[in-house]
């Protein structure tokens, strides 16, 4: 039989409760504590989202809710640990200080209105399209294409996925963007 | 990375500057102290500070901010001089043998070709090789001839003896022998030892060259490519490799191709500037598939209306000015000018993150509007309200976006050790808050809804541009065109060696392309946690970049007939009894010819094919050499000239320079364990905000008693541009250095904080408690990644 490390650590689980039966002479049930709140929960892998090492993360869910993260055991790099920051990670999950609005503010506002995302995407594209239609520079004096603006700017992130990343970029440069940066370079 | 965390583990030693592993990266320590507890490995910590990846290790040796360069070329020297590196490697594996131009020389801190007036070297035709009849570069075998590299780097570093290297460093000379002889010990042919870096190294007017110092330093060793070896940039965020590697950097477009400029009119332009050629016959030079890979990019991005006829669209990529830096300083110079009108910000927090970020707050008033996509209420999100600006002044829109954290959505990040490792969805983003890249695809969509019907040459980049993920949209079908297609079959690419020039495959970023199989399996997304060969490599534990290598340059494991320089890490050695290589890794080398063939060409990324000692293409010239920080209270002891001469010098207004007379103290900033970047997330999770509540300076005991300072007090760090207030931490972590014989002061504060969030680092809302408002615009002369790590300052107790 073919044993990963946790269903290994299970297994041992189980053993040693076997032997506190045989063994020991007290009756596990009322030494027992209740039930692990995670006992029925669903099990999804994630990684980290701080540093760059990739430690792996098991986050546990009930009825669509995290409730739980903690060190994957099977992950290579990690085998179950993590820091203070990774271990934290079920606060990002659950925090009441996550945006959950778009929000909008005006200019010389003090303050932000909330907005549905409807109006959001079209307020923004129409901005792009103002700036852009205002700085798009088609050609060089010289004739030579460039399809450049110079009046709107993108940074980040180290902090989306692959193919957030790579979306970003693909719709930055096709508007013609040169100004685009990241954290890497600080 | 050049190899991976567990990879640590075969290390005999490591030499771990510029970066605070045990704090900042904690579980790559797990592999260190797995090294010193299984195999004996000494672990060396050079930092300014002494803090717990110090307090760990068997070696510390304190340096100044600033001198990563007289300490490693101190070192090098030493190696040279005392016969101690790896003899064959250093033959064989890298330029030591080639002959460089008569016309190439050094003299007072610069190379030849430097135009004063414009701060650059303009004619670089001196720092080349000497080429035979044949157009290959000569090489003199012996290395004895003294325009051979090898020569050349001994006679540039015969001038960083041990007594001028530590008087400039501050080091003691007796831990910084004990620190040179301990790592020199790893030049021996079955020994290995691997540099670790992070920010410390990068964070300066000379950070490139700092890298390349190391990367010297590794080659004379014979520790790159082998197991224990190699070069470790920590990376700081989860996906800051992926995020480089898909190029959201003004320098490159995805896959490490350079950014079109104004002077690349054509394809053909295109490829004449950027595909590197030799004449070399043994020379691999992988890059000269650059074509496949950048018209397999537009095929990507352009779909059908990127043809031949039309070079595949090339002319709807922007092409930037020549000559431009359009980097994080550049873009935010330019805004402070109002020469911006609208900037997105994702995910990234510039008002507490970026240098000189007072001047940047400012600089995000100008514009007309901001896109901000984050997790939590960032301070750039906020700026309009932060600190010293009245909301009624500021005329910028602002657009606030809630988005998905990490686990509400599917997709990969790249670690360090470049794995693709794909994440799953615990939970829905709570409220309306979405995916970045549901929001980016909405955006599209609305954008190309806008220009509908446009015939305007202009508007063809948008309106051509590919789309096809669906909506909700797939990440996994963004990642099959990352990886690529055979447009004949419609099925994906076997890997990026399967890419065409001719428009009949598509890939969004080649160095991806493999990451899934030709049925559509994604290989991001094992979970085999097998390791043949025990080597730490996981072939099947999700997949890396490039074709799952997992040690890059690996061919130098092993000598020229194949044989590994240490049986017992052996990711390859070559069977002569079967003709074939027995490997456990995939060879960064063809596998197909005999040994001593590939031998020849063991970095097939250079057209040198070796590694290099002596480079070309960075800004300051072929070797690294020390110039001081921007703000040093130090005159250079090297040469006469002070500052690096290649650096771009930026805007004087709201940056001006500080004196050693006004502002005497060297100040550096670090992070902290419980902390991660600006904060936005950090500071906004309850447990870890309580765990490092405030913004503190660590000041040693002579300086506090100097300045009348009691551990706790509130202090105020004042520089040129901001002033700081902070919580006095009076701790032996941070001593005076003495430098040339005089005492200096060095402080330091960590950067985390600001004055938005659950917390902000201290009690006054008026105040912001960034320490990067200390730091100034000035940046490395290749990557204009700011000098966050060296700046003078001066320190008062608030009364």
């Amino acid at each position: 039989m073919k044993l990963s490390r946790r269903s290994f650590l299970k297994l041992s689980g189980m053993t040693a409760t076997a032997a506190a039966l045989t063994g020991l002479g007290f009756e596990v049930k009322a030494a027992a504590a209740a039930p692990l709140r995670i006992a029925n929960a669903e099990e999804t892998t994630t990684i980290c989202p701080y540093c760059g090492v990739g430690c792996g993360i098991v986050c546990h869910s009930l009825g669509g809710k995290v409730v739980n993260c903690e060190g994957d055991p099977d992950h290579p790099i990690n085998e179950g640990t993590l820091c203070s920051k990774g271990a934290s990670l079920y606060q990002v999950a659950d925090n009441e200080l996550r945006l959950t609005k778009v929000k909008y503010r005006a200019p010389g506002s003090d303050r932000w209105e909330e907005k549905s995302w409807d109006w959001a995407i079209e307020e923004i594209a129409k901005r792009v399209k103002q700036t852009r239609d205002e700085t798009m520079v088609h050609k060089e004096a010289n004739g030579t294409i460039v399809n450049r603006t110079d009046g709107i700017a993108h940074l980040g992130s180290a902090c989306i996925d692959n193919e957030e990343a790579y979306a970003a970029i693909k719709l930055m440069r096709a508007l013609g963007l040169v100004y685009v940066d990241h954290c890497a370079r600080l | 990375m050049t190899n991976g965390w567990v990879d640590i583990k075969h290390t005999d030693v490591a030499l771990i500057i510029g970066s605070n592993p045990a704090e900042n990266h904690p579980i790559s320590f797990k592999w260190l102290l797995d090294a010193r507890e299984k195999r004996g490995a000494k672990l060396i910590h050079m930092d300014p500070r002494f803090g717990r990846t110090s307090a760990v290790a068997d070696h510390w040796a304190p340096l100044r901010p600033g001198t990563d360069i007289p300490f490693i070329g101190g070192m090098i020297n030493y190696i040279i001089e005392n016969n101690l590196m790896h003899h064959d490697y250093v033959v064989n594996y890298t330029n030591a043998t080639f002959m460089v131009s008569d016309d190439f020389d050094f003299q007072d801190g610069l190379f030849t070709g430097y135009d004063e007036a414009r701060r650059r070297y303009t004619d670089r035709s001196s720092w080349s090789y000497e080429l035979d009849e044949n157009g290959v570069p000569r090489r003199d075998w012996t290395m004895t001839h003294p325009r051979s590299v090898f020569q050349l780097l001994k006679k540039h570093f015969a001038r960083y003896d041990v007594d001028t290297v530590c008087a400039t460093t501050g080091t003691p000379k007796d831990k910084y022998l004990e620190v040179v002889r301990t790592y020199a010990g790893t030049g021996a042919p079955d020994k290995v030892g691997t540099i670790m870096y992070a920010m410390g190294t990068t964070q300066h007017t000379v950070g490139t060259q700092n890298v390349r110092s190391y990367a010297i330093l590794q080659l004379l060793l014979g520790n790159v490519g082998r197991p224990g070896g190699g070069v470790q940039a920590l990376r700081g965020k989860s996906n800051v490799q992926g995020a480089t590697d898909m190029a959201i950097l003004y320098h490159i477009i995805p896959g490490y191709m350079r950014v079109p400029r104004v002077s690349m009119a054509t394809l053909a332009d295109y490829f004449g500037a950027a595909v590197p050629s030799t004449n070399d016959p043994d020379s691999v030079n992988y890059w000269k598939n650059m074509p496949k890979f950048l018209v397999s990019l537009l095929k990507a991005w352009y779909g059908d209306k990127a043809t031949p006829e039309n070079d595949f669209g090339y002319d709807w990529l922007p092409k930037l000015q020549d000559g431009k830096d359009a980097s994080h300083i550049g873009i935010f110079e330019d805004m402070y000018e109002g020469k911006i009108q609208g900037l997105f910000c994702v995910g990234q927090n510039p008002a507490v993150g970026g240098p000189n970020a007072k001047k940047e707050r400012k600089a995000l008033t100008k514009l007309k509007w901001m896109v901000v996509a984050d997790i939590f209420e960032c301070d750039s999100a906020v700026f309009w309200k932060s600190p010293g600006i009245d909301p009624k002044d500021v005329e910028t829109e602002v657009f606030l976006l809630p988005t998905a954290a990490s686990m509400e959505k599917q997709g990969t990040v790249s670690n360090s050790a470049r794995w693709l490792q794909w994440r799953y969805a615990a939970q829905q983003p709570p409220g309306d808050a979405r995916s970045d890249l549901k929001i980016f695809t909405h955006l599209v969509n609305k954008i190309k809804e806008l220009y509908a019907g446009s015939t305007d040459p202009k508007d063809e980049p948008v309106l051509n541009l590919t789309w096809n993920y669906g909506d909700p949209p797939s990440a996994e079908e963004v990642l099959k065109e990352i990886h690529g297609y055979d447009l004949k079959t419609g099925k994906p690419v076997l890997n990026f060696t399967r890419l065409m020039d001719d428009g009949s495959t598509s890939c969004g970023n080649w160095i991806y392309s493999g990451c899934f199989t030709e049925d559509g399996v994604n290989l991001t997304k094992r979970r085999n946690g097998e390791d043949p060969g025990g080597i730490g490599i996981f072939p099947q534990w999700t997949w890396a970049w490039p074709v799952n290598r997992r040690i890059a340059y690996n061919r130098c494991s092993a000598d020229v007939n194949g044989q590994p320089w240490d049986p017992a890490r052996a990711p390859f050695r070559w069977d002569a009894s079967q003709g074939r290589w027995i490997m456990y890794d995939v060879p960064d080398f063809v596998a197909g010819v005999p040994p001593q063939q590939s031998a020849k060409s063991p970095f097939i990324m250079r057209l040198e094919g070796v590694g290099c000692l002596f480079s070309r293409e960075l800004n300051e010239g072929p070797f690294p050499e020390h110039y001081e920080p921007w703000e040093t209270p130090i005159a250079n002891a090297f040469s006469s000239v002070q500052l690096n001469p290649a650096v771009q010098l930026w805007g004087e207004a709201d940056n001006a320079q500080g004196s050693a007379s006004e502002f005497p103290i060297i100040g550096t900033t670090f992070r902290v364990t419980e902390h991660w970047q600006s904060g936005t997330m950090t500071r906004n999770t309850p447990w870890l905000a309580e765990l490092m509540p405030e913004v503190f300076v660590e000041i040693s005991p002579q300086l506090a008693q100097e300045k009348g300072i009691q551990n706790g007090d509130a202090v105020l760090v004042t520089t040129a541009r901001a002033d700081l207030e902070a919580k006095a931490a009076v701790t032996s972590r941070i001593a005076p250095m003495t430098i040339h014989g005089r005492e200096h002061h060095v402080i330091a504060v960590p950067w985390h904080y600001g004055f938005a969030g659950y917390i902000t680092g201290g009690p006054n809302k008026q105040r912001t408690y960034a320490a990067n408002e200390l730091t100034a615009h000035i940046g490395d002369a290749n990557t204009t990644i700011p000098e966050y790590k060296a700046f003078l300052c001066d320190i008062r107790k608030v009364t």
